[in-house]
């Protein structure tokens, strides 16, 4: 306590170089926590890129990188997002634990592609009041709205039952680690090996839901009838998994990302094995339409109404607390 | 004596010793740390830890993530500078490292034999690639053996755990359940 009874003040500094107050008071947790100041609701996680050399390769247009990470970064953190939507409602604990982690894997792999796209082009991320502690893959999970999601709209379809989560991680990991695979050879360092990662994660998501799809084709007519049903609703946003948008066309171009086009008959040829060893047919619908005159869609943050939802929720508590602090 | 280090003057046991000396002391103390959901497992034997140097005067450490959501790495950061500091390093950088990918086949043999006196069955080989990654529909074949009774008849309850590291299993023997640290 200084002379005339005011509380000492000492300003400090956190990683964001956010100037700290604390009041000279005894904190019971003083002393647990490194970093005493964190923003309220992102993780408590550092960068998850420091450390890591994010220099855009040679020949390669930044904006197109950063627009290609922010896609593939949305795709894993909204389908995270559905999916951990799961967590204490599975059918038995085992699958509760299973899906908590593929949603866990996910939202990794999102943070590393978030922060991989702000480091890459820092216009993409959203501006917040001076000061504030946000770092930038928060911002760019919790201050976009809907129209500035790239995702697919297949991640923002709402959960229906427990053959639809089956299904839908099927199809999402198969069209996702075929690739991922490819994207190990990019020329940006950063996203090859964010991929390297993701192939082993997305394995065994890929293995987890084709087993489970193949036992419930295979167990009662009530099982098998609900899986069917959950493939044949999904159908319709297959197709647009495999349609290329002018940014993939240009870093598929570039080196450094995948056109997704030139991955749909391997992931076909793997879908059809696990429907040949269910025992169920390839689903035969039409896809999606897009929005408008030009037909968006997810990729040109066109979504249904579902990510709105999704976001709302998502969202809402940070958007509440800009400056939020614990 | 090469160059001092310039980490903390003040601190008497850094204050003048060669980097040489400095790097033993620094990898003696990141040696210690273990990791914080498997604590009988150091973060150098789980094979987290990748390096320690002295750059510029200060202490860098590198990690590597098992898996990308590995909810641990920021404790694991905060344990491995709380012990440098204790050991007069006060401003020791921890930074990640994504390439190459951490894989299971980095756990030591001290590992993995501190896995097994802790119950938890350690990993086999991790798998070997070329080409595609297959699909497997069957249940993973692994070798694995029950970490109580030691018999080879055992199940595969999950191929997800408690971590997100380890698969589940139990002994159709003993009727043992334990965890199974992944092959990746």
């Amino acid at each position: 306590m200084t002379a005339n009874n005011e509380p000492t003040i000492h300003v400090e500094h956190d990683e964001a170089g956010t100037n700290v107050d604390h009041g000279d008071h005894d904190n019971a947790y003083s002393g647990l926590l490194v970093n005493d100041a964190n923003w309220a609701f992102g993780t408590d996680f550092e960068d998850p890129l420091a450390g890591v050399d994010t220099t855009v390769p040679d020949g390669v247009d930044a904006k197109d990188l950063g627009a290609y990470c922010l896609m593939l970064g949305d795709d894993a953190l909204v389908f995270s997002q559905r999916i951990s939507e799961w967590c204490s409602n599975a059918p038995d604990l085992e699958e509760d634990i299973a899906l908590a982690n593929i949603a866990l894997d996910l939202l990794g792999q999102a943070r590393l592609l978030l922060a991989r796209a702000a480091a890459a082009d820092p216009e993409l991320v959203p501006e917040l009041p001076e000061g504030s502690p946000v770092p930038d893959e928060d911002r760019l999970a919790f201050f976009r709205n809907d129209l500035g999601f790239r995702n697919v709209r297949l991640a923002e379809v709402p959960n229906g039952d427990f053959a639809e989560a089956v299904a839908k991680i099927l199809i999402y990991s198969t069209w996702r680690l075929s690739i991922f695979e490819r994207l190990t050879d990019s020329r940006d360092t950063v996203l090859a090996a964010i991929a390297a990662k993701g192939v082993k994660e997305m394995s065994y998501h890929r293995d987890f839901a084709g087993r489970w799809v193949v036992t419930l084709a295979r167990g009662t007519e009530e099982s098998k009838s609900r899986l069917v049903t959950a493939l044949n609703g999904l159908w319709p946003l297959w197709s647009e998994l495999f349609e290329t948008h002018p940014v993939e066309t240009a870093v598929a171009e570039a080196g450094i990302g995948v056109d997704p086009a030139t991955v749909a008959d391997e992931a076909s040829v793997i879908l059809d094995q696990v429907f040949a060893a269910a025992g169920i047919d390839r689903p035969e619908r039409g896809g999606l339409a897009g929005v408008g005159v030009h037909g968006g869609k997810g990729r040109d943050g066109l979504h249904t109404e579902a990510l709105s939802k999704l976001l709302a929720e998502m969202q809402v508590v940070a958007r509440e607390h800009p400056e939020g602090q614990w | 004596m090469t160059a001092m280090l310039e980490t903390y003057p003040t601190d008497t046991r850094t204050a003048d010793i060669t980097d040489a000396e400095a790097i033993d002391r620094a990898w003696a103390a990141a040696e210690r740390v273990t990791d914080p959901e498997m604590p009988m497992l150091t973060l150098l034997d789980l094979g987290v830890l990748r390096d320690v140097t002295i750059e510029n005067g200060h202490v860098v450490t590198t990690i590597t993530p098992t898996y990308s959501g590995c909810p641990a790495m920021a404790t694991m950061r905060d344990d491995l500078q709380r012990e440098l500091l204790e050991a007069g390093f006060p401003d020791a950088e921890v930074r990640v490292s994504l390439t190459p990918a951490w894989t299971s086949d980095w756990i030591t043999e001290r590992g993995r034999q501190a896995l097994k006196d802790a119950g938890i069955s350690p990993p086999g080989s991790a798998p070997v690639r070329t080409g595609p990654v297959a699909l497997t529909l069957m249940p993973t074949r692994r070798a694995v053996t029950c970490v109580l009774c030691g018999s080879d008849n055992v199940r595969l309850s999950s191929e997800f755990g408690a971590t997100a590291c380890k698969a589940m299993y139990q002994c159709n023997d003993c009727l043992e359940p334990f965890d199974h640290v992944k092959e990746i």
